[in-house]
């Protein structure tokens, strides 16, 4: 019962259930676009219609209070709207309560960021209220924290529960965040660790903002964590989540940037570039400025502007080159031969091979001894230079190299680098003596961030599946490229081959089914690129029947990165294999492959890998579709 | 906005092999033809003729081994080459001859160039570098007499000396040598008296070359790093270094400062002649041309200041002439 003007009793229970049954058929929409704006105008300033609409919302049966609740949190524009409208209906209702403190922030990740505003702003506004806020941050953190949910959800839902952590941090008063300091600080080490391991860049982001903010917030003295992380529209916006201008200030548009100095606390650990340094420009004692008068004065100077240091010539023989990288103290000239050493290499094929696997060894030891800008690329370009010239024996070497004993993750990694890209221009047709690579590539595969370089083959072989479909209107038809034997068709098992053998052979320092498993990963993607590339080689076949037993006993990985190589290795092995190879040679695997893959599309938690299945599934049906309608 | 350096006036091509100096002799009358002489690594002495810009005669007077030095003894018909068949020769080359008429034997292999000194007419004093490790001789030309050996005192360890400049304060005067050494010093010697009037230390390194301003009483020395220096005496007639210069890049082969003593040019490692002002060392111009070692500068003695010249021989077998800071 509740209170009208005159004195009247009234009951709406009535239309509480009207309000439920129409929500809970999912008219919510027509009819709560409609109410809540009426709502939030009337429960403004009257308090007995805000008395009125919290009698509505509590007289809800359970059963329909999900779908009413839900309705009302994405309708209200703001969290004071909601606060007015559903006054403490979550501390006396458990349906309720449930829904908007467990089933919204945990269950679901489909709603806009507006929507965990609105809710986590309806939570702050009252102090009966805040409890449930704190209650909320610690299950989000430890969601947040825990390795299985960082390894098995899925990045969207990942950057959901950041969005709401961040938004709870932002709502916390001072003397809440002390005294749940140590909780806070404990969650903050854990969460960052399962979100660091991972090789997804996306999530090793979100763990980084994420944690730098818990930081901020826990220390306002004293230093703060500080990552070094791409700042994009993501990540910018996360960061102003932190920020909150509250409801009930009257301060006309208090600029960002003044509060964010504020929450964002003393030094970072990390300077970053800020307009206020004016490096103050060195006054140079002018020579020139003595006063003193002299009849040299009349000897006007010329230009010597020109006037620098000398450069060091670099070696010209491969044989000198290896000298002076091996033992040479002269830092000038080592540095000109690393410069000059690519260029070399191609100059001079003959005496490079009789030197190869040697340069291979140097080179792949090769530690930076001075400071050379683009020492990682010049080193880099070398290795692919050695390996293009002498391509048997040097594979030979890097691939034995790979599986040895006493390299780091980089070394390794970087073994994997040399032999794609080797393997790029080997199977290139070289024009004019040169190589010219298709506009997708990279010269260098960047490699910071691990999975760029898949992104990139997923573009090629999006292009490659897009030329198998059958186009009833060509275009306008290109001119031929020049054509010239295919020289990585000799030496394509010498690179595919010795990866594949060894993976599940462990060592003391290397075990890539356990704790490596990005190299694994990496190994992964750069045995599907070699796959593409050996299209039109002899050993086309035997490559794809081993890659898809490879696939096949790895195909229940936890890292969402490996599964997305294998899934692209499955793709080159569909797009290189000749199509009647494939059904002829490999009928069975193929069909293992395809229930394989059909799981994949309904189950896997990761939206890459899902979408890369049914690439696959689609390129199986056109090819089956292709051969059984065109014989000849 | 200051100007581009200029551009060689001409390039002097075909001595076949690095130039190691060279020596103008432009002060005769007409019809007298300007002449640069040039010593080259493989022991031929080139006259060039600077109105045609050609060679006209060549002379062989050293077995083919490397001239490191030329100079003329009054007149461009008397010339005097040093080699490393470790011969001097005079050279006797008026109406067209090209004979040897003496030479000096002088049992030193290295490659302190020698200076001369006319003393009165028809008497030269020239020191050498002697057979023994750190000695100086001075002979007497044309009659070959030794004037005196200069020998450093035991354990003063100066090494080889490396470069030599006899001078005298004015005609008539006491003659002097200053002479830089392999550890790097500069010492004054007293002729007569086969004494050393005082010893700096200039370099870390090897003096590579020195000369020296008897008017101003301040020299010059390089080496084989990146620093000039330049010294004078003190009140005791002492040398002191008055002044450093620093270079882009280590070594000088040659120095040499204009006869009017505004300018000083020096010969570079890293391929560059530098003009410097004399009064204040102020850098003037970088005249870079060459693409290999300049072993030597050497400016000319016309008599007409506007048409002096100023020529570097460099490893790269080239001569450039220039015609710079004529207007003073």
């Amino acid at each position: 019962a509740c209170f009208i003007p005159g004195g009247l009793d009234c009951s709406i229970s009535f239309v509480s259930h009207v309000l439920g049954k129409v929500c809970v058929h999912g008219r919510q929409k027509e009819l709560l676009s409609f109410l809540v704006p009426h709502l939030a105008d009337l429960t403004k300033s009257d308090w007995i219609w805000q008395r009125i609409c919290w009698q509505l919302v509590e007289g809800v049966p359970d059963r329909w209070m999900e779908a009413v609740v839900l309705g009302f949190v994405q309708r209200a524009p703001g969290a004071d709207v909601l606060s007015r409208l559903l006054g403490n209906l979550v501390v006396k209702n458990k349906k309720a309560q449930f829904v908007v403190t467990q089933k919204v922030l945990l269950l679901q990740y489909g709603h806009k960021t507006a929507v965990l505003q609105n809710l986590l702003g309806y939570l702050s506004l009252d102090s009966l209220r805040r409890a449930l806020l704190i209650k909320v941050l610690q299950e989000l953190l430890e969601t947040w924290g825990s390795s299985s949910a960082v390894k098995h959800s899925p990045p969207e839902q990942q950057l959901y529960i950041s969005k709401a952590i961040l938004i709870c941090l932002s709502h916390l008063k001072e003397p809440e965040i002390e005294s749940c300091k140590q909780e806070l600080l404990t969650s903050m080490m854990e969460g960052v660790k399962c979100h660091l391991d991972s090789s997804l860049p996306q999530i090793r982001r979100l763990g980084m903002i994420v944690a730098e903010s818990i930081s901020s917030k826990i220390n306002t003295d004293g230093p703060v964590l500080k990552f070094q992380y791409e700042e994009d529209d993501e990540a910018r916006e996360l960061k102003s989540l932190l920020v909150q201008t509250p409801p009930c200030c009257v301060l006309p548009s208090l600029p960002d940037d003044d509060r964010n100095e504020k929450t964002v606390a003393a030094p970072p650990l990390v300077l970053e570039s800020n307009e206020k340094s004016h490096p103050a420009a060195p006054v140079m004692p002018d020579e020139e400025s003595d006063a003193e008068l002299d009849s040299d004065d009349d000897l006007i100077p010329y230009d010597m502007s020109e006037d620098k240091e000398l450069k060091t010539k670099a070696p010209v023989y491969i044989r000198e080159c290896i000298e002076v990288l091996t033992s040479s103290e002269d830092v000038d000239k080592w540095e000109a031969t690393v410069k000059a050493l690519e260029s070399l290499i191609q100059k001079n094929p003959a005496a490079t091979r009789e030197v190869s696997v040697e340069l291979a060894k140097i080179l792949l030891h090769l530690e930076e001894k001075t400071c050379i800008e683009g020492f990682v690329e010049l080193r880099q370009r070398a290795q692919v230079a050695v390996l293009t010239t002498d391509p048997i024996p040097v594979a030979k070497y890097l691939t034995s190299q790979f599986y040895s004993l006493n390299y780091s993750l980089r070394q390794r990694m970087d073994i994997l680098d040399v032999l794609v890209l080797a393997a790029q221009e080997l199977s290139y047709p070289k024009s004019h003596g040169k190589t010219k690579h298709s506009g997708a590539q990279k010269p260098c595969i960047q490699l910071l961030h691990g999975s760029d370089s898949s992104k990139d083959w997923r573009r090629i072989v999006d292009e490659r599946i897009k030329s198998k479909t059958r186009r009833f209107a060509s275009g306008q038809s290109q001119v031929e490229p020049v054509s010239g034997p295919n020289e990585f068709n000799s030496v394509a098992g010498h690179f595919f081959f010795p990866l594949i053998q060894h993976f599940d052979r462990p060592l003391t320092t290397f075990d890539l089914l356990g704790e490596d498993h990005l190299v694994l990963g990496r190994l992964v993607h750069t045995l599907a690129v070699l796959m593409y590339l050996a299209v039109n080689t002899v050993v086309v076949t035997p490559m794809g029947k081993a890659l898809l037993e490879f696939v096949w006993a790895l195909r229940f990985h936890t890292d969402s990165y490996v599964r997305q190589g294998l899934l692209s290795c499955v793709s080159s092995v569909l797009l290189s294999v000749p199509t009647e190879r494939l059904l002829e040679e490999m009928t069975e695997e193929l069909l293992e492959a395809q229930s394989w893959l059909g799981d994949v599309v309904e189950k896997d938690p990761d939206g890459d890998c899902r979408r890369l299945a049914l690439q696959n599934l689609l390129l199986m049906e056109n090819l089956k579709k292709k051969l059984t309608a065109d014989p000849s | 906005m200051a100007l581009p350096p200029p551009d060689p006036q001409f390039v002097l091509r075909g001595t076949g092999a690095a130039v190691h100096t060279l020596h103008f002799s432009c002060g005769g009358q007409e019809p007298d033809v300007p002449i640069l002489f040039s010593g080259s690594e493989n022991g031929f002495i080139h006259v060039w003729n600077l109105k045609t810009h050609r060679v006209d005669a060549a002379l062989d007077g050293h077995g083919r081994r490397s001239v490191y030095c030329v100079e003329t003894m009054g007149s461009k018909d008397r010339l005097l080459s040093q080699g490393r068949d470790q011969r001097i020769c005079l050279w006797d080359l008026a109406e067209g001859r090209t004979s040897v008429t003496d030479s000096v034997f002088t049992e030193n292999v290295g490659f302190c160039r020698c200076s001369l000194l006319k003393v009165t007419q028809g008497r030269w004093l020239m020191a050498i570098a002697a057979k023994d490790l750190e000695e100086v001789q001075v002979l007497e030309l044309p009659s070959k007499t030794s004037v005196c050996t200069l020998k450093p005192e035991m354990g003063a360890k100066l090494g080889m000396p490396m470069c030599l400049k006899l001078w005298q304060l004015s005609c008539g005067s006491q003659p002097l040598l200053l002479a830089g050494y392999e550890d790097g010093s500069v010492v004054l010697w007293n002729l007569s008296m086969g004494k050393v009037l005082s010893q700096l230390v200039c370099h870390p390194e090897p003096v590579m070359s020195l000369d020296f301003d008897s008017e101003k009483a301040k020299g010059i020395s390089g080496s084989s790093e990146k620093v000039l220096s330049i010294w004078n005496f003190n009140e005791q007639q002492n040398l002191q270094v008055y002044k450093t210069h620093k270079l882009v890049n280590a070594g000088i082969s040659d120095i040499t400062i204009r006869p009017d003593k505004k300018i000083v040019a020096t010969a570079g490692w890293d391929h560059r002649i530098r003009i410097f002002g004399w009064k204040k060392m102020k850098p003037l111009a970088v005249l870079d041309f060459h693409t290999a070692t300049v072993h030597c500068v050497s400016f000319s003695d016309h008599k007409n200041p506007e048409e002096r010249l100023l020529a570097a021989g460099s490893k790269d077998h080239r001569i450039s002439i220039w015609s710079i800071y004529t207007q003073t």
